[in-house]
């Protein structure tokens, strides 16, 4: 009796084997990946990401990515893989507000400081001041030490 | 003193100590965060200096949270062989993080309920585990630990695609919601095909509980979310606790159902099963997986105390190759000799198991 027991393997591989998978099921996934991308490498040979050096030959080889702006280079790839594989096309979830209102920060304290020794430069000492006051008060915002060590 | 592996596994559990659920369907629950560094490649594309860069940046501000301040940190190729397998066995890391090498490793804390990998797929992967079904438990859980993260970890994120990670199947949400459930009658009267349709209809996924590529060895699966963009984590926490609460209703009515056609075919099966643990000379891990689901069957159905099912959720973990040749402190044993001890170690424990009575409460559930 108990061998009956043993029997009954529903792992994901035995249980595409044997159809029990749905085709709306997780191997699917793995497919459409595979299937998107097969008409494609010809047209978009030549692409490759910036940042990580990935070509979309690669991500076809092991369906993973290089790096973050793997998604911006091959947005044309990926946008109608991800529609077919999500329930929808736009994240609907948790935002990690912190590091959001950080990196916000950090691009403002960025320009402040591209615009400060621009002042600095053409001579316009008024708004270097204002500039300089900006930057205190972005700087504290963002819990760093009042004043730049430059 | 910072924890050791071997004080680790000695430790109380989560999963193999905590007694104070009695579920009789669901024996745990996990949700899983897949989360990456924004100016870095994902790991499988970086180079060894950048792993070990990510894995000193990442595990610092892991050790810095409060759910794992006391854990134990490790280096995956800094620990022996046999003790990447139980923690793989523990579900505690992935089999893919145990065969990588440069860069790659875990914190855990102590009851083993909180564990984070770094430089598998992704640069994090957060996990917390729950005994039972505490679905909204665990997320509450790993929602904390993962906002103390990005205080000053900075993610991957989109507006648009949500948490970027290294496979677009995990894109969005970065969330996977799992229970590990225990289907007895489901297998037995065959209607698993059936019960796998109808998750997949459902955007859900079912497969075996030791992962890809093994066998459902103890009636044992895991079922979890198959899509993460598009829907928020919380609205797949309530879907798929309605998909596992329907299994749960299932198996229930499969189980009554095994009773009433067939009376004695339950308690021959279980009282069987309980034979071979208590007399046994020689079990194969997948035989033990079979007969320890057997006896939890038997908990469920009112043959044993409840208490039990505590006792035999440890069994089930350390019953597997690696947990048997830890034990043992022999290092190389063949699987015969594995056998061997498995059944020893079966037979002491089930010397004090309390000889079950057929006549109770049948339907009870
Ligand atoms: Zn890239
Ligand atoms: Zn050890």
């Amino acid at each position: 009796m108990n061998h009956k027991v043993h029997k009954v393997d529903l792992c994901e591989s035995c249980a595409q084997a044997k159809g029990v998978t749905d085709p709306s099921g997780f191997s699917l996934a793995d497919l459409l990946l595979k299937a998107s991308l097969n008409p494609e490498p010809d047209t978009v040979t030549g692409l490759r990401c910036e940042q990580c050096g990935f070509t979309p030959e690669e991500f076809k080889k092991t369906g993973r990515f290089g790096c973050p702006q793997c998604y911006e280079t091959f947005t044309d790839i990926v946008s109608p893989m991800l529609d077919n594989m999500h329930k929808g096309t736009v994240h609907v979830g948790k935002v990690p507000e912190r590091a959001l209102l950080r990196k916000q920060l950090h691009d403002r304290l960025h320009n402040l400081e591209t615009s400060l020794s621009e002042a600095i430069k053409s001579e316009r000492y008024e708004d270097a001041a204002k500039f300089r006051d900006e930057i205190v008060q972005v700087r504290e915002e963002a819990g760093l030490a009042p004043t730049p060590t430059s | 003193m910072p924890l050791s592996i071997d004080n680790l596994i000695s430790a109380r559990a989560e999963l193999t100590d905590n007694s104070s659920t009695k579920c009789p369907v669901v024996l745990m629950t996990r949700i899983r965060l897949a989360r990456n560094l924004a100016s870095h490649n994902f790991p499988g594309r970086a180079q060894a200096v950048e792993r070990r860069e990510v894995f000193a940046q990442c595990r610092e501000a892991v050790m810095a949270t409060k759910a794992l301040k006391r854990g134990v940190s490790m280096a995956v190729n800094e620990l022996e062989p046999l003790h990447r397998q139980v923690l793989v066995e523990r579900h505690l890391i992935s089999r893919e993080l145990s065969n990588s090498s440069e860069g790659a490793g875990a914190i855990i804390n102590k009851d083993q309920s909180v564990s984070v990998m770094i430089n598998e797929e992704d640069h994090l992967r957060i996990q917390v585990l729950r005994n039972g079904l505490q679905l909204k438990r665990a997320w509450n859980a790993i929602d904390t630990l993962d906002t103390a993260l990005e205080g000053t970890l900075d993610y991957a994120f989109s507006p648009r695609l949500g948490y970027i990670t290294a496979c677009p199947t995990n894109v969005g949400t970065g969330m996977r919601g799992s229970a590990m459930m225990h289907l007895p009658a489901l297998v037995i009267a065959g209607q698993m095909e059936k019960v796998v349709r109808a998750v997949n209809q459902l955007g859900m996924v079912v497969r075996g509980l030791f992962g890809e590529g093994s066998d459902a060895s103890g009636s044992m699966f895991q079922i979890s979310n198959q899509t993460t963009l598009g829907e928020s984590e919380v609205d797949i926490v309530k879907r798929l606790q309605n998909v596992l609460q329907s299994i749960v209703d299932h198996e229930m009515n499969a189980r009554a159902k095994l009773l009433e056609t067939n009376p004695a075919k339950l308690p021959d099966k279980i009282g069987r099963a309980y034979g071979v643990l208590k007399h046994g000379h020689i079990i194969s891990s997948s035989e033990a997986m079979n007969l320890l689901s057997l006896v939890r069957l038997g908990v469920d159905l009112g043959y044993f105390p409840d208490e039990l099912r505590t006792g035999i959720d440890r069994l089930f973990i350390e019953a597997q190759p690696g947990h048997i040749s830890h034990r043992s402190g022999q290092k190389n044993l063949n699987s015969e000799q594995r056998d061997e001890l498995r059944a020893t170690h079966l037979r002491e424990e089930f010397a004090n198991f309390t000889t079950p009575g057929y006549a109770s409460a049948v339907g009870e559930n």
